[in-house]
Formats: structure tokens, sequence, C-alpha cells
């Protein structure tokens, strides 16, 4: 990504004194290029030491059986990623994953876009309900999970709640039942993350000006045609972000169900961070561990390649270049 | 990508100088002379940690030579830290150590120091509960408090429901259970979210099981074939049927609010946990309750009919520090010193552990502690928790088998199961 749009930028972008001589036009390209050294070396060396060298790093380690300790000597070839694609365990977290990732999309975003809608209008305390929504967000993982921990107790807040509310034949043990704690744990997901969904897509209906609305209403639209032809479409780009950043997070969730359940009962509800957890650091096997980093990471850059490359780019390139036309 | 070669090389230069940075120094104590001893241990919160702090301040002012600098760390940092310190250039010279299969899994590493010739002269007082923090016969650590598995209970619950005296056998504790469940309290509490809880049963099914001899050979060899240990499984099985855990015992933390198993003791709301020494601290920190410690009891795992282990065996481990072989000499002399009579004491009045050197016993905080250590003191057997005594990927495959039971998958065949195919190296 860098490189193309480093070098494509002296083409696309002729330089103002183009047609002067040879000398000076050198100069001004290896100053360009001084510039592009000075100001990328920082982050290219920290990403390159603490993301580039680790992921390989990470590669080399899955090729052995390594407890951790003393040097690389069992060299196993692919066999740790063929034991960790034959394990039910991981299968299963695999699975655990693509359920969350399926709901936070079918559940999550609906809601999100409903909130965001709804807190757009002009309504009393519109900055509180805004605030309420965003609350959760701005707590750390850890802290929310003890707080759920605390509520979803056996007889705690929830059981209470429902058996005031007369619905006491609804009261599950909702960590404890291996059926229903990866839901449980989604409820507690959802309850942390929609105040993120609800911010981006107010700011995105900021930006829609007011003038389609009444050109559309003046056109004889519905407020639910207006809402469904001319605001939801606006609201494309962000809802493909979203998209993109929850499905991320889906894949990569460890802290919440660490903290609420560490993977239990009975693997219900482990996810592939939290199996990589417990195998990587509670049982020193940490070739295996490495080759389930590296699956995770070969999934998530798969899915990031493929979303930047057929959803993102129309975004992305109605932001560039057709400005620049 | 014209631009790369350049800056391929201020990338290598940087690099460079940025590992160059990272590697730091490496030791130069030599035997004889100052040295600075940097000792990790998890004891973040008081009163143990200015504890530690003064021990090692006492033993500063007899050894001038001798300094140290102390890292207080969270226990569970130590899975992460420890593997990556050996690995790396500048161990601590001292650290947390509960011996066992990760001991011995470190010994690859090449740092541990052997101890055998330095500790001769002390070692002796610390009898078999010294045998854990050794491997091939040689001695890379050393325990300097120990901790046994029995079942605390309440007093007052048990009156409740009319259980007269603690339970000394399998069927008296199947008793017990059922009186306490027609009172219409919950008779066991168990922290099955954490898993190593249910481990307990397990492990002293098997122990009440299997003779010594099948134990040892089992551990060493990490493999359960023997018949008695698929025997222990179909006991806790039956035990497991009678239903004597709270509801959603699986989801249950052991240690964290009031909703935990010790928080439910601790509160009441259970009347039984098989659990550690360590569990009055515990309880304690979970309940307003200042009268506890009267409340509360202690008794052995019982008796199994039928079984081949000796009744009195017992289930525990220790806490222990190894050195590493920069300063072994240092370190070691330290370490004689933490199990010495005096510090043994000291240690004992905390309450935070069974101490090693028997002549400490009597200083321990309370009469169910003292009674805990004439009890471990007169064991046959002291039997390492599974899970520690072997190497730690297959006592984790061991812990969570049991667990997997304790929720309803698996059952006796797949946890015996579950130890050969670890040692296998099966995932």
């Amino acid at each position: 990504m860098m490189s193309t749009a480093t070098s494509s930028r002296p083409l696309t972008a002729p330089s103002p004194h183009a047609p002067a001589a040879g000398g000076a036009r050198r100069r001004s390209r290896s100053r360009t290029r001084l510039e592009l050294a000075f100001l990328l070396a920082p982050a290219l060396v920290l990403f390159t030491a603490f993301v580039l060298i680790p992921i390989c790093v990470a590669a080399y380690y899955s090729l052995y059986s390594w407890n951790g300790f003393g040097p690389l000597t069992d060299f196993v070839g692919l066999g740790n990623y063929v034991d960790a694609f034959s394990g039910d365990v991981f299968q299963s977290a695999i699975g655990h994953n693509l359920i969350i990732v399926a709901l936070t999309i079918i559940v999550q975003l609906p809601l999100s876009i409903g909130l965001a809608l709804l807190l757009n209008r002009k309504l009393r305390g519109r900055t509180f309900l805004r605030m309420v929504v965003f609350a959760p967000y701005v707590l750390s993982e850890a802290v929310t999970a003890v707080i759920w921990l605390l509520i979803l107790q056996p007889g705690g807040f929830i059981d209470e709640l429902l058996r005031g509310a007369g619905l006491g034949f609804f009261v599950r043990q909702w960590l404890a039942d291996p059926k229903i704690v990866l839901y449980t744990l989604f409820v507690v997901i959802t309850w942390k993350y929609i105040g993120f969904g609800v911010i981006l897509l107010l700011a995105a209906l900021q930006n829609i000006p007011a003038e389609l609305r009444e050109a559309a209403a003046l056109d004889g639209a519905s407020p639910w045609q207006a809402t469904r032809h001319v605001v939801l479409p606006l609201l494309g780009p962000t809802i493909r972000v979203w998209i993109f950043l929850a499905v991320i997070g889906s894949l990569q969730l460890f802290d919440l169900v660490w903290i609420m359940t560490l993977g239990g009962p009975a693997n219900a509800s482990a996810t592939m961070v939290s199996y990589l957890t417990d195998h990587g650091f509670k049982r020193y096997e940490f070739g295996f561990g490495s080759a389930v980093a590296v699956i995770l990471f070969i999934i998530c850059f798969t899915f990031a390649l493929l979303y930047q490359r057929y959803a993102l780019r129309r975004d992305t390139e109605g932001a560039q270049t057709r400005a620049v036309n | 990508m014209r631009c790369s070669h350049k800056l391929s090389v201020a990338f290598a230069a940087a690099a460079t100088l940025l590992l160059a940075a990272c590697s730091g120094s490496g030791g130069d104590a030599s035997a004889n002379g100052p040295v600075t001893l940097t000792w990790w241990h998890n004891r973040t919160t008081e009163p143990m940690k200015s504890i530690w702090q003064s021990i090692a301040d006492d033993f500063h002012k007899a050894h001038p030579d001798v300094s140290f600098t102390i890292e207080p760390l969270q226990n569970e940092q130590f899975q992460t830290k420890v593997p990556l310190a050996l690995q790396g250039n500048t161990p601590p010279d001292i650290f947390q150590q509960w011996g066992g299969g990760s001991l011995t899994s470190q010994l690859s590493s090449g740092k541990l120091a052997d101890i055998t010739q330095a500790s001769s002269g002390w070692i002796g007082p610390l009898g078999q509960a010294a045998q854990g923090w050794q491997s091939g016969g040689k001695q890379y650590g050393v325990p300097y408090q120990m901790h046994a598995v029995g079942f605390w209970y309440r007093k007052d619950l048990f009156a409740t429901a009319g259980v007269t005296s603690p339970p000394s056998t399998l069927d008296e504790l199947n008793t017990a259970v059922t009186k306490l469940k027609t009172a219409n309290l919950v008779p066991i509490a168990v922290g099955g979210k954490d898993r190593w809880p249910d481990a307990f049963y397990f492990n002293y099914f098997a122990i009440r099981q299997c003779s010594v001899d099948s134990l040892k050979t089992a551990v060493e060899k990490k493999d359960f074939a023997d018949p008695c240990f698929t025997k222990a499984g179909e006991n806790l099985k039956a035990f497991l049927d009678t239903k004597p855990f709270q509801d959603g015992f699986v989801g249950t933390p052991a240690q964290q609010g009031a909703g935990s198993s010790a928080g439910m003791l601790a509160t009441g709301k259970a009347a039984m946990e098989l659990q550690g020494d360590w569990n009055p601290d515990v309880m304690q920190s979970l309940t307003e309750d200042k009268d506890l410690d009267s409340k509360i009891g202690w008794f052995p795992f019982p008796a199994v009919p039928g079984g081949q282990g000796d009744p009195n065996s017992v289930l525990g481990g220790g806490d222990g520090f190894s050195c590493t072989t920069r300063a072994a000499k240092a370190c070691a002399d330290f370490l004689g010193h933490l199990v010495s009579e005096d510090v043994q004491k000291k240690l004992a009045a905390t309450g935070s552990g069974l101490p090693v050197h028997p002549a400490a016993v009597a200083s321990l905080k309370t009469e169910t502690h003292k009674k805990i250590s004439e009890y471990v003191s007169k064991a046959p057997h002291l039997q390492f928790y599974f899970d520690i005594a072997m190497p730690t990927n297959v006592g984790q495959a061991l812990n969570d088998a049991i667990a997997n039971f304790f929720a309803g998958q698996g059952g006796p065949d797949t946890i015996v199961k579950s130890v050969s195919q670890a040692a296998a190296g099966n995932k």
C-alpha cells in the first residue's frame, strides 16, 4: 500500500516545476526521498520491531514442538497446524468466533443504526442518552467483565430482576450452562460495543446534508422512504468500516471471555485466542501456541485483504481518485 | 519502491541499535565479592510483601556482600515471565518455584542452579517436603512453606443439619451431604470455573484408591493406565451423581467475590469446600465476619472403602524458590536462611502456609493450622498435585479433562487417557 502510494505520486500529481532542468528535478526528488525516510522511519522501525519481526518469529516457532525453555530442537514441520485443525476444541473455538461474528453483524448492526437514527433526532435529553449509550464503550474489557460477572452470578442482579418481574422461569445458569454461555457473552459484548457503532454512525449522520432529506420530502418521499433510499445509502461507507472493525474484533475476542469463563465450561465459550492462551501459556506449548497465533493472523489478514479489495475499495476510490479528477 | 534500498539500510542500522540497546549487559558477579540478587516472588500484597523485604534486609545486615533487588509479581505473570527470562541473558537470581514438572521443564534452559551441595548442610529438617524440588536426585530449589488440601466446613451449618462429627469415611460424607440437602443447605461449594479445584477431587480419589507405588510410577511415566485410576474416576462419578455441589458450579470462580466457592463458605451459603490450607485467608477477605475462624473447621479427605491408598496420605504442594546459575552460591545461602528455624517461625506466624521446618509448627496462628500441619507431618505419603508434579502440558491436559468431566463431558476413561495422550504430544 505504502510503496504504491509513494511511487505513484509523482505520476498522478505532476510536480509544479516539471519542465525545469533535470538537475533541479533530481534535487527535489532526492529531497522528497529524504523527507519520506525521515517521516516514515520512526513508524516503520517500530512496526518492524514490534509487528513484523514477532510475526516472523512466531511463524518460525510454530514449526517446532517447544515448551519455551532451551533451544529449538524438535522440528515438527506443519505438525502443529495439523494438530490444531484436527482438534475438536480448536474447531469449536473457530466455530464460536464465527457465531460471534455472525451475531455481531445480524444483531448489533441494525441495533446501532436504529439507535443512531433515534439519537440523531431532536428529542429531550438527547445528549444524556447519547452519553448513556456510549458510556460502556469507555470501560475497559476487564472492568466490564468483572461487573457482568457480579450481575450474572447465580442469585445476582439479573436473576433477581427477572424474578421481581415475575419472569422467574426465565432464570438460567448464564455462565455455567454450556448451551447458553456463548450467547450470554454475546449480550455483554453487545452492551459494551454498541456505543462505538452508534457514535460512528451518528458522526456519519451529521455529515448528511439536511437538504437531501428536504429534497426527498418535496419529491413526496415518506420519512421511511427518505431514510431507506437517501440516508442509509449515504451511511454505507461508515457501515462498511464498522463491519470491518467488528469482524476483526470478534475474531480476536479474548479479554471478556478469559475473565468471565476462562473459555469454559467444557470449552463451550472457548475462542481462538483463549485456546491460544490456554495452550501457549498455561500448558507451556509455545510452538503449538505460535501455530495457533499464525492461523489466527492468517484468518484476520485474509479477511482484511479481501474486505479491502471487495468492500472498502469503492469507498477509498471515491475518496481519493475522484476528488483528484 | 525506488527508495527501498536506502530505506532498508537505514532500518537495518536502526534495528541493530535497538537490539544492542535491548540486549543489556550480562552478569559479572563472581562467587565471592559483592553481589546483588534479583528476587522475583509472588507476594504483591501485605503483610507478606513487607515480611520478604525485612527478611532480605536482615540477611543483608548479616552478609553485607549480598544485596537484593526485589520484584514482586502477580502469580499469573510467572507463567509468562519465567520462560522468557530463562531464555534471555539476565534471568532473576531467585524466583518463585512450585517444583514438580514445571521445574523439570525449566531445567532444559540450563539456567537453573544445582544446589545439592550448597544445601546439604541445612536441608535435612525439611524431610520429604524437599523432594518436590528435586529432579534426577538433584536439588534445584527449596520450599519455604508447604500446602495441604482438605475439607473446610462450617461448624454452624453442620449443627443445623444435624451432622454431629466431621465425616471420616466416604459413606459418612455422603450421609452428611444428604442431611445438609434435607436442611436446604448447599452441601459443598466448588470453584469449577477455575478447573484446578475440580482436580483436587480426582487427585484425592486417586490417592485413596491407588497404592503409593502406583501413584509414583504413574506420575513418573505420565501414564495413568493402572486400573486404580479408572476406579478412582468411577468413584468420582458416583460422588458427582449425588449432586453435592451448588447450582451452576462449573461457572463458579474459586476465590473472586462473595459468589465464589470460598465466598460461599465464608458467608455461610455452603457447608463445605475441598481447598488448600490457604482458604481461611481467602475467606476472610470475602466477608465482614470477624469471628470466622471460630466458625470453620477442617477434616482430611475421607477414607474410601476398598482403596489401596493410605487414608492418611495427603494431597498438597508448596511454595519455594529456585536459583539461577549467575549467583548460585549467594542465592543458596539465602534459601538456607529462609528455611532456618527463626525465619520459619516468622513465616508460620503469618498463617500463609505450613512451615517446612518442624520446629516452627508451634508458631502457627490457629489451632486448625496446627492440626493440618500435624496431619501432614504424620502422613505416610505427600502426593504433589498431579498438575504440578507432571510436566505442565500433561498436568493442564489432565485438569481440563477433569473439569470437562465435572461439566458432564467424557468419563473416567477420558480422564485417564488425557494423561498419556498429552505426554505423547497430542493436543
